[in-house]
């Protein structure tokens, strides 16, 4: 009876298995084949003829590659932002008495979670507009910036709860001032955390449809996210060679940042890092 | 344990905060409640009242609880249903469900097979939103999408889901999306329940279904709300369906988070839409002081 139980149980664990690596795997693999394909299609099918003709066409639409690196800009300045002022304020959150610490980490979860998604359009839109910044990158990079700090801050407060004090000390009795201390000490050990908090930042805006959707106008300024949907024929349908094919290029950043992070840190679990 | 002296005193401490907090403030706290007071006017972006708003009221308010069309397509009930099914099937059933499913089947499992479910359900997770909006739509498609392809092949009839289970697909597909979130947090939950527990179970001559049910729910039941707390308030807000459905055909899939886009952004009703953000927020907020609370349950017990 045991053996029979054994083996029923390694029967369901791999039909499971192999059932939910199907769910997740099958809407996946047009991605990786459809780029490589002459004609366009919708479905999964090996290439014929193999081709790189989309690439190119893709490299040499200067538009497209222009809105790559429009997500290059708005994903490194909001990256830039958030990983500078979230470690200042994580430092200080540890390390200094703040007053009404409670009411502000408590205040600082409630408002990221309360204003957000669309809900959140609506106010930032009209800021935006009543400040001049509806289409400029200046206007997207802070309407991040404001959405992923808390979390941020959270993140990089655990890895400076992490570092020693005693590197802060012996720089203090040297008489560092609280900046250099913060410049020469903490940041060269806080370097893992900020790299994370960096990548969170820059994939989270590299992928974003709807910020930048909604405030920018120029289409000589639209990141790839939204370039992507102007590979259509004049009749309205996609021209699925080039959107694949663009669909890859564009996915392809964020698939390297995660290799890298797994490799690197192992893909080390904050809660609610992705968002 | 004695308090020892801070390292950075308090005003060096709040000049260190000053930025962060000025841009939490400008762009997070000010517009939130900037809202409710747009939501009592008849704001637009162009034309009179675009210059010079008038305050009606609740009048924005109480179009949206107009009961007579309430629950007519393409308004706010609908919405509202649209996103009550969604939520349930595809965040408290689909996410959770499967997140648990994966961490328990795989728990102290380790090997290829494990690496490759995972990494599947992660890129699932962490690839662009329009990136996974085409492949699903591929994915879906009635005469060559791979789904269909399956289906026939396995002698079924092919569906045009998009047309005619418009609410399905994307409870299908924010379930594939982003299930590894949960996945994740299970497994690490489970990974610090120490082994003596189940081998104890296991003395005891327990089913592995009643050392499940009997051992580890409980033991994991915070983790279980947080989970649930976090991915409700996720789902309720994620706007990505509207990059596959658009909320159609004739608004059998639009969620709420859609319906605010319309209103606002389509229409450029900002006063309306400003009445759907603040309801939507309002939501958020009881989803979130449940998340504060359960937190602070949990402080307090460690």
């Amino acid at each position: 009876m045991k053996v029979v139980r054994r083996v029923l149980s390694r029967i369901g664990f791999s039909l499971f298995a192999a059932l939910v690596g199907a769910f997740f795997a099958l809407p996946m693999l047009w991605l990786l084949l459809a780029p490589f394909n002459a004609r366009g299609t919708l479905a999964v099918e090996l290439p014929r003829p193999f081709t790189l003709a989309n690439f190119e066409a893709v490299f040499a639409n200067a538009f497209a590659m222009r809105a790559l690196l429009n997500s290059m800009l708005l994903a490194g300045g909001t990256m830039l932002t958030v990983t500078l002022t979230a470690t200042l304020a994580a430092y200080a959150l540890s390390r200094a008495e703040v007053p009404y610490y409670d009411l502000l980490t408590y205040g600082l979860i409630l408002f990221s979670s309360v204003v957000t998604g669309t809900a959140a359009m609506v106010p930032i839109f009209l800021l935006a507009n009543a400040l001049g910044l509806v289409d400029t990158y200046t206007g997207v990079i802070l309407a991040f910036t404001g959405g992923l700090l808390p979390t941020a801050i959270f993140i990089l407060r655990d890895f400076v709860e992490g570092l020693p004090r005693s590197y802060e000390e012996s720089a203090m009795v040297c008489g560092a001032t609280p900046w250099q201390m913060v410049r020469d000490v903490v940041m060269p050990l806080l370097r893992p955390g900020m790299m994370v908090v960096g990548i969170w930042a820059f994939v989270q805006v590299w992928g974003a449809f709807l910020i930048p959707f909604v405030l920018l106008r120029t289409p000589e300024r639209m990141p790839a996210a939204i370039a992507i949907y102007s590979f259509y024929t004049e009749a309205g349908t996609p021209i699925l060679t080039l959107t694949s094919a663009y669909a890859l290029l564009y996915a392809l950043p964020v698939l390297g940042l995660y290799l890298f992070v797994n490799a690197r840190y192992g893909f080390r679990f904050f809660g609610g890092i992705k968002r | 344990m004695t308090q020892r002296r801070p390292i950075l005193s308090m005003q060096v401490g709040l000049l260190f905060l000053l930025p962060a907090m000025f841009f939490v403030a400008v762009f997070l706290v000010f517009p939130s409640f900037w809202v409710l007071w747009i939501s009592l006017t008849n704001q637009t972006l162009t034309g009179e009242a675009a210059l010079r708003p008038q305050f009606v009221g609740l009048a924005n308010f109480r179009a949206l609880f107009d009961f007579e069309n309430w629950m007519v397509r393409g308004y706010f009930g609908n919405a509202l249903r649209n996103s009550v099914l969604f939520v349930i099937g595809s965040a408290l059933i689909g996410q959770a469900g499967l997140g648990l499913a994966i961490a328990w089947a795989f728990y102290r499992r380790r090997g290829l097979l494990r690496e490759l479910v995972y990494t599947l359900a992660i890129l699932a997770w962490i690839i662009p939103d329009v990136v996974v909006a085409f492949m699903w739509v591929a994915y879906l498609d009635r005469d060559q999408g791979t789904l269909n392809a399956i289906l026939s092949a396995l002698g079924m009839g092919r569906v045009d889901w998009l047309i005619e289970r418009p609410l399905l697909s994307i409870i299908v597909f924010n379930t594939w999306r982003g299930a590894a979130f949960s996945m994740l947090l299970f497994s690490s939950a489970l990974a610090t329940l120490p082994p003596s527990y189940l081998e104890a179970a296991a003395v005891a001559g327990a089913r592995p279904w009643q050392a499940f049910r009997d051992i580890i729910l409980p033991s994991i039941r915070s983790h279980i709300i947080t989970d649930l707390v976090l991915i409700t308030l996720w789902t309720f807000n994620t706007f990505t369906p509207y990059l596959i459905t658009a909320g159609g055909p004739t608004f059998r899939s639009e969620v709420v988070s859609i319906y605010t886009f319309r209103i606002a952004f389509r229409h450029f009703e900002f006063g309306r839409g400003a009445a759907v953000a603040v309801v939507m927020m309002l939501i958020n907020l009881a989803l979130a002081l449940v998340y504060l609370s359960t937190l602070r349950r949990e402080a307090r017990a460690r």
